[in-house]
């Protein structure tokens, strides 16, 4: 008898329809750069046509002569290096000590039951908020801003570190306990690679606040930083350079963003 | 080296869970713990490596361990427990990363240990890549590299199918033949004790007592041949009959907590 042999029923043999397929999402770079591209094409012919008022909003080639102009005469290196270095201290420090306070929480009960609701309860606060607050303990200058940024990455840090050590299976740590491994080195070895994946997500997360907390800082109060100089630009209704300033945060963002799929291509091709 | 327990109780809480388990596991035996689900047999293994302790009772060990030994009662898991982060090799050295070996010391043990499993070919393999007969090679290897003195292995078998765990038991009997490691092992398939162990402890169901403890008088190596089966057709009869009539009052049995 074969498999494909008569099959003693009657009627017509009918294909059995295809009903799967879709909701499979495939990258197309290609697409995503024409997208960016067409949107600044139409805005350029729409400036260049007089669609679009030039003061409102300049053209691109008009923005980009203008980042161009800024470049060239050190303005962007003197307001870029002070962002980044409040960006890059105020990030730090708040990692730094969020790192500590997630894990402590993520391992600790005493920790836990302290800390999780203190943090829980001024997570929500938007830290921006506090900057008059900092402005009178630490003055207008440098120490107030870093703070802000401090305060603003140290709660989201310090929570996502918490969630992702209490992640880490406990099996693996009994495993390592059941060989004799000291706690520093479980912590170490086990505990700390366990988390990182949900340690990058919220890098992810706090990076993006970093930039927006820097920006409104130095709005709120600063001679140099990007936030300023846009501030400055729109007092003088110099919109290219508004723009440009714009532009400059834009890829500022996403070299960070970049940075950090790089780290987590790096760090966890294991997954 | 023996490893005894002696009055053994515990309790999680309110709920007694073993009560009054005297069983030694004697130098160079398997010991085989069967028993309905639930009865403690996880937690016993977890007693008698020191990660629980026990409400009530002894457990002691005694006798020399073997040369080089770094982790006298040494742990396989259900579960595998290997870090997804680590290589194979790398799974394998956690056991030994916290001694105080030379980097060419480690490097031989866990190339020896591996290559004693078959695994010399994924060192560099991740535990995603493999497949779980593998992974629990690698959970035994790592139990091996630090020349344990007595074995405690938790259920090692049954996350496996059928015939990775023929395949596996073959090769752990193997290995375990040409060192004769003390072992507790811990299974709910009669088979597998059967083909493995020196002696059955049967438990009744929770809370876990010792009900008996069957003698298995035939060397493992000669256990496929045809002149065992008959015998150890015999003994597995007696010991499902023992456990039957608790295995099915455990299983209608309602948790209260
Ligand atoms: N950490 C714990 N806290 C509270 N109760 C527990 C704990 N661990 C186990 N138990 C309970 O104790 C009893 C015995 O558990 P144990 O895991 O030792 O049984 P077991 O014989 O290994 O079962 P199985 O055959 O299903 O693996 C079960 O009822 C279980 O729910
Ligand atoms: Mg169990």
């Amino acid at each position: 008898m074969s498999e494909t042999g008569a099959s003693g029923l009657g009627g017509e043999r009918r294909p059995v329809p295809f009903r799967g397929g879709g909701f499979v999402l495939r990258p197309h770079r290609i697409a995503g750069a024409a997208g960016l591209l067409a949107l600044i094409a139409l805005w350029q012919i729409g400036s260049t046509r007089g669609w679009i008022s030039a003061l409102m909003a300049p053209a691109p080639s008009e923005v980009l002569a203008a980042l161009g102009v800024i470049a060239a005469d050190g303005t962007l290196a003197v307001h870029l290096g002070a962002s980044l270095g409040r960006i890059g201290s105020g990030w730090a420090l708040g990692t730094a000590t969020g790192l500590a306070a997630g894990l402590a929480m993520g391992m600790f009960s005493l920790a836990r039951a302290a800390g999780l609701p203190v943090v829980s309860a001024l997570f929500p606060i938007p830290k921006i908020a506090l900057l008059p607050l900092l402005i009178l303990w630490f003055g207008i200058g440098e120490p107030s801003k870093v703070a802000t940024i401090a305060l603003g990455t140290f709660f989201p840090t310090a929570i996502a570190t918490f969630s992702a050590v209490d992640g880490v299976p406990r099996s693996l740590i009994r495993m390592a306990q059941s060989f004799g491994v000291p706690a520093p080195r479980i912590v170490w070895s086990i505990v700390l690679p366990g988390a990182l994946p949900g340690i990058l997500a919220g890098f992810r997360i706090t990076a993006s606040i970093a930039l927006i907390l820097v920006v409104a800082a130095e709005m709120i109060g600063a001679e140099f930083g990007i936030g300023a100089f846009i501030l400055q630009a729109g007092n003088l209704m110099r919109t290219d350079q508004l723009l440009a300033g714009v532009v400059v945060l834009s890829v500022l963002g996403l070299l960070v963003a970049a940075l950090l799929s790089w780290a987590e291509w790096v760090l966890l091709r294991w997954r | 080296m023996d490893l005894r327990l002696e009055g053994v109780s515990h309790r999680y809480d309110a709920l007694p869970v073993l009560e009054d388990v005297d069983l030694a596991a004697c130098d160079g035996e398997i010991l085989a713990i069967i028993g309905p689900s639930g009865c403690g047999k996880s937690t016993l293994l977890q007693l008698a490596g020191g990660l629980i302790q026990p409400s009530g009772g002894t457990v002691t060990m005694a006798g020399a361990v073997p040369p080089d030994c770094l982790n006298p009662i040494t742990y396989v898991f259900q579960d595998f427990a290997l870090l997804p982060w680590r290589t194979v090799a790398g799974n394998v050295a956690l056991a030994l990363e916290h001694h105080p070996l030379a980097r060419t010391e480690l490097r031989d043990r866990v190339a020896d240990a591996l290559s004693r499993l078959g695994l010399s070919e994924f060192a560099d393999a991740l535990p995603r890549q493999l497949s779980g007969g593998m992974r629990q090679r690698v959970g035994i290897a790592r139990a091996l590299v630090v020349n344990p003195a007595v074995l405690l292995l938790d259920e090692p078998m049954s996350a496996l199918d059928a015939q990775t765990r023929e395949l596996l038991i073959d090769d752990f009997l193997g290995v375990w033949l040409q060192q004769k490691t003390t072992a507790l092992y811990v299974t709910h398939n009669l088979a597998e004790a059967l083909r493995l162990a020196d002696r059955v402890a049967v438990f009744s169901r929770r809370p876990g007592r010792l009900r008996e403890v069957v003698a298995v008088p035939i060397p493992q190596a000669e256990r496929n041949q045809p002149a065992a089966r008959l015998e150890l057709a015999k003994i597995q009869d007696a010991l499902w009959s023992l456990i039957r009539d608790e295995a099915s009052a455990a299983d209608r049995e309602m948790a209260h907590v």
